[in-house]
């Protein structure tokens, strides 16, 4: 027989209570953890961090250093209070809205700026980037500018090596290849020169006959990041031009000179981040796989070169074969081809040099 | 007892019931989660190695691709490829990426990263594997970073859900590997996988993409079980220096045409050279049909019908 229920309420409600009782129940997986690991991830990965202003990107890179992107070479840019120190300005076609994004981000005047090489995509926005900025003249002379550090209202410095100013200025009496406003200001002949601001050190460092005779990485010491230049491309093989001193071999010493400086964090990813003048940013191991490819690429041609095959010959064995899907280029200035002819011509000599490669010459 | 009385009180109990019942009803919707057709992953996950054990434990030989869709540029990096290599200080620290971790050891833990208003799932991360790696399964809707930004070892990962399944597609990977014996992914890869519960086995569904090395997409399963005690603990990864007297900038590799070991494993088991070389054929089973042809027309380890390393 059923016993009557006096009160149903209660039961009622110790059903509800020990519903939610079940419901908030811990369960030990649940639960709000921070994203830790190989440390926090690459600002340019939080949402938000990335602007796009009339097709101009600027990403965070590290520390106060970011890349800006959308015209030509990349241009690199620190930032902080006492202004800016811009690494290359582009390929000028789009100067002022490369300008505007940058005021428009940082607010802040341009200090320097920093060739890392003559190329043109490199410094042609040399005119308007650094004619937008103030040069710091200190001692409070001319002190117009809304900055605590004084200035000149005739541009910000352009700092590059001296070769940069020579390739430029035509100083044998040719006419230039552009005007003065696009000249270094400033250039040094030493191995280093350093720039200080906003806190931070920036080491200029010259590599010499790399991709030209007159390229430099740019470190910035605190922020961990270095500016590459056409030193390093993560879009194409190693890109050189014997024309203006240039060399295979310059530039595989200059990536090995570039992992000299470059110090990764835990297991291999992080720390140190590099900019190149053209691609992604990459880290040592990025650095790692493209110095082993040019390393192999060159021990292959020295190979065939000390046969003594032709150039042909060279090409059909398809030296650069395994890396062609991530780095050919068939059109433009700088092909595959004409990398691995300019390889095998830098070879050659060498070759023939040790008693090698004159089997060609013998047929 | 009175039968109308026993009526009547039978009456009380019935509307008692109903009432308690509706209020569980109603006060069961107001507090319970809302059902989200998602699965929790969360745990310890221990691997199952019953699946392709030989490959991926010991590892496999030194030009052992079949199964693997290579493409010729694939073939010609990994015959390249000598293991001297993990010598260098800067290789010796690498753990395995995202394309090839779960193959190798790979116990691991599963976290789900709440968000602290919504109490929604807005991440997984899974950390373990070898070199004892942390991945971000993001699941709030961020879109993929942009094209110049720099690339990881688990690379970043998205996802959703299908049902019960959890989809997840990944980009910014390193150049890494899917193989231990030299058979390279590029940075351009793109993953899809499929994360599947079935209670305490999870079913792992991966499916590559690498314009660079693969001619067509590359597809593994892996699973694991529950495992509640397993502990991970931190691990080390220090890089020495481990041989003495390279010049700088050494880089070992075999020249085209010149690994000794490319054919070790084709004469060990008897198998055409060719078969072992990775075409897309060699993953599908009528290339048993072709391979037992080819054996019998006696075209052995010695006759290669691929490219030649």
């Amino acid at each position: 027989m059923i016993k009557p229920l006096r009160r149903p309420g209660v039961l009622a409600m110790a059903g509800l209570l020990t519903l939610v009782s079940w419901s908030e129940r811990p369960t030990a997986q649940i639960e709000v953890v921070p994203v830790i690991g190989n440390g926090p991830p690459p600002p340019s990965w939080t949402p938000g961090a990335v602007t796009r202003t009339d097709g101009i990107e600027i990403l965070p890179v590290q520390g106060n250093v970011y890349l800006v992107v959308g015209d030509g070479a990349n241009i690199v840019v620190q930032a902080g209070e006492d202004g800016l120190i811009i690494v290359d300005t582009g390929g000028g076609t789009r100067s002022e809205q490369v300008l505007s994004a940058i005021r428009q981000r940082f607010n802040r005047v341009i200090r320097f700026v920093i060739n890392t090489s003559a190329d043109p995509d490199h410094i042609g926005g040399n005119a308007t980037i650094a004619g937008a900025g103030v040069t710091i003249v200190g001692g409070g002379a001319g002190n117009i500018d809304p900055g605590n550090l004084g200035g000149a209202p005739d541009g910000a410095q352009i700092w590059a090596h001296e070769n940069v100013l020579r390739r430029l200025s035509a100083p044998t009496g040719g006419q230039p290849s552009l005007p003065f406003a696009f000249w270094p200001t400033d250039t040094f002949f030493t191995e280093q020169k350093q720039i200080f601001l906003n806190g931070e050190a920036a080491l200029i460092e010259h590599l010499p006959a790399a991709h030209t005779d007159g390229d430099v990485l740019v470190f910035f010491r605190r922020s961990d990041v270095i500016a590459a230049g056409d030193l390093f491309s993560s879009r194409s093989f190693p890109v050189f031009d014997p024309a203006r001193s240039g060399s295979f071999t310059g530039s595989l010493a200059a990536l090995n000179r570039l992992l000299d400086v470059t110090v990764p964090d835990f297991k291999q990813e992080g720390g140190t981040y590099v900019i190149p003048g053209h691609g992604r940013v990459v880290d040592e191991s990025d650095l790692v796989e493209y110095r082993d490819m040019t390393t192999i690429i060159r021990d292959r041609i020295r190979d065939l070169v000390n046969k003594g095959m032709t150039l042909e010959q060279v090409q059909a064995a398809a030296p650069t074969l395994d890396y062609d899907g991530r780095y050919r280029a068939t059109a433009g200035d700088w092909t595959s081809d004409r990398f691995v002819e300019a390889v095998y011509r830098e070879l050659r000599p060498l070759a023939q040099a040790t008693g090698r490669g004159n089997a060609a010459s013998r047929r | 007892m009175h039968a109308r009385g026993h009526l009547r009180e039978m009456a009380i109990v019935r509307r008692a019931g109903l009432w308690g019942v509706w209020t569980v009803v109603i006060m069961t919707m107001a507090v319970a989660e809302p059902a989200w057709a998602q699965i929790d992953f969360s745990g310890e996950w221990a691997m199952l190695t019953h699946e392709d054990q030989p490959h991926r434990l010991p590892g496999p030989a030194l030009g052992e691709y079949q199964g693997t869709p290579l493409n010729d540029a694939a073939r010609r990096k990994a015959d390249s490829w000598d293991a001297s290599l993990l010598t260098l200080p800067e290789h010796q620290t690498m753990p395995h990426p995202s394309t090839y971790g779960f193959r190798g050891p790979s116990n691991m833990r599963i976290q789900k990263i709440v968000d602290p208003r919504t109490q929604q799932v807005a991440a997984f991360t899974m950390f373990g594997t070898f070199g004892h790696e942390q991945r971000v399964i993001w699941l709030d809707g961020r879109p993929h970073p942009p094209e110049h930004a720099p690339h990881t070892w688990q690379g970043f990962s998205t996802g959703y859900w299908e049902g019960d399944m959890l989809t997840i597609y990944t980009t910014h990977v390193k150049t890494g590997w899917i193989h231990r014996n030299g058979v390279a992914s590029s940075d351009q890869t793109t993953m899809w996988e499929h994360w599947i519960r079935n209670d305490e086995i999870l079913t792992l569904v991966n499916i590559l993409y690498d314009p660079v090395y693969l001619t067509e997409p590359f597809i593994r399963t892996t699973n694991w079980r529950l495992a509640p005690g397993q502990q991970l603990g931190p691990r080390r990864f220090d890089p020495i220096d481990e041989v003495a007297g390279h010049p700088k900038g050494y880089v070992p590799h075999y020249l085209p045409g010149r690994n000794p070991y490319i054919r070790e494993f084709a004469e060990r088991y008897g198998i055409p050279f060719e078969a072992t070389r990775g075409y897309a054929e060699s993953m599908y089973p009528e290339y048993q049909i072709k391979l037992k042809q080819m054996m019998e027309a006696g075209s052995g380890q010695n006759q290669p019908g691929g490219s030649a390393p």
